[in-house]
């Protein structure tokens, strides 16, 4: 009796022990390696992996944790309250809204990169894609990003934009629309499906185009008149714990080395 | 506590050690461990109910978004559950009789689409069926298409849930007493007779509980869908895929979706635990 007493208190107690008691703040968390998250846009998933690398080789003893998604996502988590040190965002739209939600300093976000919307088709271009006017011809399958991630929304803004250039074919955009088959929820996978040749073609950034996927897809270049230049904000968050890394992680990104690296993944820089 | 006072009436008059007494008093404590588990996973689907206000919800039932969501998923789930009986039943009767390598083999095969990430079933879909996939090279010769149709966004729920469906109705038919199935064969019935007019009706509970947890599962599918099918509202966006959008822009779409489905799965387990029940009582 006594003894199933005890182990029902036991796990019991064991269990209220998981809640955190007021206990004085450890000390040996400076003594372990720093380690720096950066939440960046999933366009930037390359270009940001070799940034960080050469960070930690510059400042050794730090470590980049990096988490790449939709920006729309990296907002959703910073709103969950994510422990994260870094933003980089592919819009002004979110960032802005993280200025005014307060977790982003409004004097610390800094443009680092710019970048363009192209149109890609697989190489063996079972759409017979040559200029942009094709891409209203009947039944392309054409995937591009959900108007909720930034590349969607600049998609949604090139195709109006289209309605002001006559040397495209009439109710361009109409029918470009009608030829969508899927909005995918990020803009990796508008390339994947297209590198597959599931679809005839997708509307990316123009440095998605690169490395595997430079070598597997085409493209077809979007005039500048009617193209929609996506401007790339960065900030430290203010719930960082590691202030001075961050700092120093933006910094690097603004420096000669981080912005010859953003060049080289074909971002334009500002 | 019902069940001891009952105890206790009947051991009238027949004297009780006084340890052991106060040890059974005692030995109910052990409940309360199991709270934990189920505060954990009561309370968060208690918290998206409290989120969504009846207001809310009937606010936000008749958008488009969620309407197209709940179409696509319902006609998409039904069809793929049918589909699951129909192609799952003789799979089914081939693991009912336990022999052989061949049993092992199926037995394992037809468990992998429920242990593995949806995300690997939808790349596995589209090297298959995508137009330059094993099959879909020769499909696209024909003119077929499937990737970004509704047929993908069944065939992606036959795939991840029409398994569920094989395993239970399975230990449904092996559980038929050979000796029935003999009597019968005796009585003159023979092969399909006996398995429409015997077995069926035998294992008709799991059938039924196999087929509603096939339709359960099909309706929440999500990862292999959006590889396999792409996200296109009306057509291909089924509501967990609406919930996911929703989450990042809409929140009130996510959330009415999420409660609309957790409501679906609830009543589906009820159908399910009430017909296993019937099933126990009845045999």
């Amino acid at each position: 009796m006594k003894k199933n007493l005890v182990i029902s208190l036991l796990i019991i107690l064991f269990l209220f022990g998981c809640v955190p008691a007021n206990r004085p703040a450890r000390t040996t968390n400076t003594v372990a390696p720093t380690q720096i998250t950066v939440l960046a846009a999933a366009s930037l998933t390359e270009s940001f992996t070799e940034i960080g690398k050469r960070f930690e080789e510059a400042n050794s003893g730090v470590t980049v944790v990096f988490n790449f998604a939709g920006t729309q996502e990296l907002f959703q988590q910073i709103e969950q309250g994510i422990p994260a040190d870094v933003f980089a965002s592919a819009n002004a739209k979110y960032m802005n809204d993280s200025v005014s939600a307060g977790y982003v300093d409004e004097a610390g976000r800094v443009i680092f990169a710019k970048n363009a919307l192209t149109v890609i088709h697989p190489n063996a271009n079972p759409g017979e894609l040559k200029i942009l006017a094709d891409l209203s011809k009947p039944g392309l399958k054409i995937v591009i990003a959900a108007k909720e991630v930034p590349v969607g929304k600049y998609t949604n803004e090139f195709l109006d934009n289209t309605s002001q250039d006559t040397t495209l074919p009439e109710n361009f955009k109409e029918n470009f629309l009608a030829n969508v088959v899927s909005y995918e929820n990020n803009v990796k996978g508008v390339v994947s499906k297209v590198v597959l040749g599931e679809a005839d073609a997708g509307i990316v950034y123009f440095t998605d185009v690169t490395g595997d996927a430079l070598t597997e897809l085409g493209m077809i270049e979007i005039p500048s008149d009617l193209n929609v230049i996506a401007s790339y904000p960065i900030a430290t968050l203010k719930s960082s714990q590691n202030v001075a890394f961050a700092q120093a992680f933006v910094d690097y990104v603004l420096s000669d080395v981080g912005q010859g690296i953003l060049k080289n993944y074909g971002f334009i820089n500002p | 506590m019902a069940i001891y006072s009952i105890e206790n009436n009947e051991l009238q008059g027949i004297e009780i050690p006084d340890k052991k007494r106060s040890g059974e008093r005692f030995f109910g404590l052990w409940k309360l461990t199991a709270f934990p588990m189920l505060l954990f996973i009561a309370l968060p689907l208690l918290a998206l109910f409290l989120r969504v206000s009846p207001a809310t919800l009937l606010e936000n039932i008749s958008k488009t978004q969620i309407l197209n969501a709940l179409q696509v998923s319902f006609s998409s789930a039904l069809i793929s559950t049918i589909l699951a009986i129909i192609l799952g039943m003789p799979v089914a009767l081939l693991l009912s009789r336990k022999k052989g390598d061949v049993f092992r083999i199926v037995d394992t095969l037809i468990d992998l689409p429920t242990v593995l990430p949806p995300a690997v079933a939808g790349i596995a879909l589209l090297m298959t069926f995508g137009r330059n996939g094993l099959v879909g090279v020769y499909l696209s010769d024909w003119g077929i298409t499937i990737p970004f149709t509704r047929v993908a966004v069944i065939m992606a729920q036959l795939f991840v849930a029409g398994p569920l469906f094989v395993r239970a109705a399975s230990i449904g038919l092996s559980a038929v007493d050979p000796e029935l199935k003999q009597a019968a064969a005796l009585d003159g019935a023979n092969r399909w007779q006996t398995f429409s007019m015997v077995i069926v009706p035998m294992a008709w509970t799991s059938i039924v509980s196999g087929a509603v947890m096939t339709w359960a599962r099909a309706l929440g599918e999500f990862g292999a869908t959006i590889i396999f099918a792409g996200n296109f509202p009306g057509r291909t966006q089924t509501m967990p895929l609406a919930i996911y959008l929703g989450f990042e822009t809409d929140m009130n779409i996510a959330l009415v979706l999420s409660v609309i489905l957790i409501i679906i799965s609830f009543l589906s387990m009820i159908v399910v635990k009430g017909v296993l029940h019937k099933h126990v009582r009845y045999y």
